[in-house]
């Protein structure tokens, strides 16, 4: 019983992961990309994981597996949360179809600071590019 | 029983393969490392499902390191980006 629950487990996080993957490749911006890839990869995993613990069926062989569904559910959010404001501060372009873009002309480059008076910045920023 | 654990491993190789399409194509840098963090935790599923096939628990640990490795590339690569000069930066 638990052999064949920790084959579907198995089977259902690769599946996960090929969902992933196949976002990676339709989705048509750098966000959108990692929106499909982050959550989906750290789900995959998991119960990928899950499937192995219940596999062995030995305490070590568990702990160990949760010790990986741990460390990937604590750090999947702070390399995606990094490598999105990496893209969208270096210029990456956004898809054709975005329809809002809050950071825009609100966030100085130069002093890394974020202001709700977005006017002021984004007519710095055109009189500095001008 | 066995052709399940052959089912999954070719999920997860087509979505390796597929993976590895965005790393090639993508057409900015940070779109290529999505597709490498991608990869990585690829990888750390391929070898949690090779564990099972073959039996051995011992190749568990190989993930959990690659499960670090990956994580620090990430960051490392969104650091560099952040803070580099990079050539589709505008001037």
């Amino acid at each position: 019983m638990a052999q064949s629950v920790s084959l579907i487990l198995l089977l259902l996080g690769a599946l996960f992961m090929f969902l992933a993957s196949i976002g990676l490749v339709r989705m048509p911006d750098v966000l959108m990309r990692m929106h499909s890839t982050t959550k989906s990869n750290t789900l995959g995993v998991g119960l990928i994981m899950l499937g192995v613990a219940l596999r062995f069926d030995d305490f070590a062989i568990a702990v160990r597996s949760l010790a990986i569904v741990i460390f990937l559910f604590s750090t999947a959010p702070v390399a995606a949360h990094m490598i999105g404001r990496a893209a969208y501060l270096s210029g990456v372009p956004l898809w054709d179809g975005t329809l809002s873009d809050e950071m825009r002309g609100r966030y100085d480059l130069e002093t890394h600071t974020l202001s709700s008076r977005g006017k002021d910045i984004a007519s710095a920023q055109e009189a500095g590019s001008d | 029983m066995n052709i399940l654990i052959n089912i999954t491993f070719g999920l997860l190789i087509l979505a390796m393969f597929i993976a590895f399409v965005r790393l090639v194509r993508g057409p900015s840098l940070p779109a290529r490392v999505v597709a490498l963090d991608m990869m990585a935790a690829l990888a750390v599923g391929i070898i949690a499902v090779y564990s099972v096939a073959t039996g051995q628990p011992i190749f568990l640990d190989v993930a959990i390191v690659l499960a670090l490795i990956g994580f620090l590339g990430t960051v490392a690569f969104a650091y560099f980006i952040e803070k580099g000069e990079l050539p589709w930066r505008k001037a």
